[in-house]
């Protein structure tokens, strides 16, 4: 019978050209641009670790001196130097990294090339098992290297390409600022999106390429990026010199697999500030907050308000477009009242009348959601084309493919809802009569 | 025109009526707020930057190691750059109007004040005023000898002995305002710490934050006169005639390589590059938006010719009956424009206040303004005219039908 519906349903469309196209085509224009704002929306909302991120958790607690900041009851969103080898040293959780932006300038070894400053990350020995960072070549250092502020070096594929070849270059030395580090693993490509572990540096599409310890870092004096928020007499520090005491400028991650462990560490957290408070550096009443992967991006607003405000923009042009079709196919089924009245006449029962009409809408809508999905591929080789940080991640995955027709069709048939009712009503008698 | 017969008529096809006011009324609802949207994204990009903006050029160079000798390098360089012809004035800062990455500080009117009154964008470097054209409209620049070491400034800070500091500070007239509506700010003093108050020497015109994403408080901007020595973070600014920008530009780039080969240029561009980046996306979200806008009203244009095409191809008898008993052309496409104006003057109506509601979702979620009720009209303005534009030629089709089809069955 489906098939039946199916060849009356094409038979129809070719009926009446125009309005047929008008139809699939404002079908096609509202699905293709709500689909091309619902990928980049879908691409920058999503999880940056599927599957670990769950366990991996921020710890916030507040040092500030009591007088206020514009910011408001939330700790800060880093933690100074003290805390951050505190908790890092106290090992609380499974694992537990502190880490900084920075930026370093790598001379490569064949003279006649220019040395160049690469994005890098300073960071201690669990960063790589924590992130699950896939290895090229070679691991990480441990957290002896950490403490002996040892010259060694991870360095991202790409660094390795360029330097090496793309050859192991595990044990090799890379000269970093004048300075010889040994190089210990090659990541192979990673660049989790959103840049979770730092906000401050680039939400999207930001990729370090070389990771060393670090107190090796600060050691070494190599410059730091990202933000500094100081209170008191600090200040954010210039040069070699490292932010002051009374400065938030490091992040630090945790990773707990169980709630009875993140209820502990959250105690721990407590008590880790009233014992501050003791000794006086803290002045504040214990205020600490543990949020996960998802939760920090969220508190952070990670997604820009441009990409949210263009679904919505896309979303509502959609429901003028679907408005637009169900006026347009009840035109078209009203028009066909004469056919369908015989068809009802020589005993097709409402029912079937309005199955065949409800597939032609279907139909309008695959053919628009076909159509549709070209506009979108084609909305995202625009966006891919703009100069935004997470344009280059703008892709349609099979999810989305299937979402979109999915999308298109859903949306016709219930756009097709109204009409086939209507003309369902048409009196089978009357019309022949009048014919 | 008798409008009762026409309402009596739409009356007995409620549905397609509905849908083409639902229609035109979401429209209005997109419209209003998008042509909104558009306005204050063009007010933004116009943003003023205080500075001479086409004569000003940014090199931004980092030395593969450190030096020992951060200050002395760096005024080597600023003497360096001094030499290029073309070139007007050279500075040191640690941020260039609309370059994104930004230094900020709290600033208090009292030192024991418990919230900070705002944060202002902090200028620190040599000649900054001078190399950026920002014009003094108050009081002095700097002198030579007031400027002291990054280093010393921060160790005085941290020890909270702030003696030795030039407690003098130079910050803009929209920050002054702000700060004292109605008074002379020349010789008042801001707190940046609990024990360092600088107090103001002079007022320039205008200095755009390096990260203005507000535009009241864009110009909330002071400098201080800090040497801040050669590093990755700081930017040596150049002003020259608009004409040589290019050549002084490539000439400032191959003197510092020529000083140091070993160093590495991180940015060399212009200003008016920097602000053409800095406003990317809302040049972007101008354009997604004007292009939506106009996709509506297509749509809705289409739609309007498909569905009033649809009336009158059934009441084309109706239309015959009429036109035998005497009613004119005129008549016919009148009474088609009158009915399609009532129906999108109620859109309209509908979408008026759809677009509040929109608003509203915007002021709560965007931290968007209200909307003005100008552009109430601007969007009226505009259905109508499509909506009339759209039922003409459906009309023109009614109005053509001849006397005789009264006579025909169907």
């Amino acid at each position: 019978m489906f098939r039946y519906y199916l060849d009356l349903g094409l038979r129809s469309l070719t009926h009446n050209k125009v309005l047929t196209m008008l139809m699939v085509l404002a079908i096609a224009v509202g699905i293709g641009a709500s689909m091309t704002t619902l990928t980049v929306l879908h691409v920058l909302s999503g999880d940056p670790l599927p599957g670990r991120s769950g366990s991996l958790y921020y710890p916030q607690i507040d040092p500030r001196d009591p007088t206020g900041t514009l910011s408001g009851k939330e700790p800060p969103t880093q933690v100074t130097l003290i805390d951050g080898l505190n908790l890092l040293r106290a090992k609380r959780a499974n694992r537990q990294a502190l880490m900084r932006g920075g930026a370093v300038a790598v001379m490569p070894s064949s003279t006649g090339l220019d040395p160049f400053i690469v994005e890098a990350r300073y960071t201690t020995a669990d960063f790589f098992p924590m992130f699950d960072t896939p290895f090229l070549f070679g691991g990480g250092w441990n957290s002896v290297d950490d403490e002996a502020k040892a010259r060694v070096v991870v360095i991202a594929r790409k660094l390795n390409d360029r330097l090496f070849a793309g050859a192991n270059s595990v044990g090799r030395v890379l000269r970093i600022g004048k300075k010889d580090f040994r190089i210990v693993g090659v990541l192979n490509d990673w660049s989790p999106n959103p840049h979770f572990y730092d906000l401050n540096t680039g939400d999207y599409n930001y990729a370090e390429q070389a990771f060393v310890p670090l107190l090796t870092a600060f050691d070494s004096g190599f410059s730091i990026d990202g933000s500094n928020d100081c209170w008191g007499n600090g200040t954010g520090g210039v040069g070699t010199t490292l932010p002051s005491e009374t400065c938030v400028w490091l992040q630090f991650w945790i990773e707990l697999d169980s709630p009875q462990k993140v209820a502990d560490y959250r105690n721990f957290l407590v008590n880790y500030s009233e014992q501050q408070r003791a000794l006086g550096r803290f002045e504040r009443a214990p205020n600490v907050r543990l949020r996960n992967v998802m939760q920090w991006l969220d508190y952070n607003q990670v997604v820009p308000d441009d990409v949210r405000l263009q679904t919505g923009l896309a979303f509502g042009f959609l429901m003028v477009c679907l408005v637009n079709t169900v006026g347009l196919l009840l035109a078209k089924f009203l028009r066909r009242a004469g056919e369908l009245s015989v068809r009802r006449a020589l005993g097709a029962s409402r029912r079937t009348v309005f199955m065949q009409l409800i597939v032609e809408a279907g139909l309008v809508g695959l053919l628009g959601g076909l159509l549709g999905l070209g506009l979108a591929l084609f909305g995202l080789w625009l966006v891919r084309h703009r100069p935004s940080s997470y344009a280059a991640l703008a892709h349609l995955d099979v999810s989305m493919l299937a979402t979109t027709l999915a999308l298109a069709v859903g949306a016709s048939v219930i756009a097709g809802l109204l009409p086939a009712w209507r003309a369902c009503q048409v009196a089978p008698a009357l019309q022949l009569k009048s014919q | 025109m008798e409008i009762r017969p026409i309402l009596s008529t739409l009356r007995r096809h409620k549905i397609t009526a509905w849908l083409l006011i639902m229609q035109i009324a979401l429209t209005c609802a997109i419209v209003c707020n998008a042509i909104f949207l558009i306005g204050l994204r063009l007010h933004h990009m116009h943003m003023q930057s205080g500075v001479a903006e086409h004569e000003v050029l940014q090199v931004q160079v980092a030395d593969v190691a450190n030096t020992d000798n951060r200050y002395v390098r760096a005024a080597e360089d600023l003497a360096i750059l001094r030499q290029i012809p073309g070139v007007q004035a050279v500075g040191q800062t640690n941020q260039v109007p609309f370059a994104g990455s930004s230094s900020n500080v709290n600033i208090r009117l009292d030192a024991n004040q418990h919230e900070p009154t705002l944060r202002a964008g902090s200028y620190f470097g040599d000649n900054i005023t001078q190399a950026l054209g920002s014009r003094l409209v108050e009081g002095r620049d700097f002198t030579a000898s007031e400027y002291i070491d990054a280093d010393t400034a921060i160790k005085a800070l941290s020890s909270g002995d702030t003696r030795s500091l030039p407690a003098i500070a130079i910050i803009t007239r929209p920050l002054a305002d702000r700060l004292w509506p109605g008074q002379d700010p020349l010789g008042k003093t801001i707190y940046l710490t609990q024990s360092f108050g600088a107090r103001v020497i002079g007022v320039v015109q205008g200095l755009a934050r390096a990260n203005p994403y507000k535009d009241e408080t864009a110009q909330y901007s002071m400098v201080l006169p800090l040497h801040m020595g050669v590093g990755k973070d700081q930017s040596y600014v150049i002003r020259t005639h608009p004409q040589q920008r290019a050549e002084v530009l490539k000439a400032a780039v191959a003197a510092l390589k020529r000083a140091d080969p070993e160093r590495v240029v991180i940015r060399q561009r212009t200003l008016d590059d920097i602000r053409r980046d800095f406003f990317q996306d809302d040049i972007a979200m101008a354009g997604i938006l004007v292009s939506v806008c106009v996709a509506l009203l297509v749509v809705n244009a289409l739609g309007i010719i498909g569905l009033v095409s649809f009336w009158v191809a059934q009441r084309r008898r109706s239309i015959g009956v009429r036109r035998a008993l005497g009613a004119t052309r005129a008549h016919i496409l009148h009474y088609f424009q009158t009915e399609n104006f009532l129906l999108a003057t109620m859109g309209i109506g509908l979408g008026m206040m759809l677009a509040y509601g929109i608003n509203i979702y915007l002021m709560l979620h965007y931290e968007l303004p209200r909307l003005p009720t100008m552009y109430l009209p601007v969007g009226a303005a505009l259905l109508w005219l499509i909506s009339q534009a759209s039922v003409l030629w459906p009309a023109l089709r009614a109005a053509d039908v001849p006397p005789i089809v009264a006579t025909r069955s169907a």
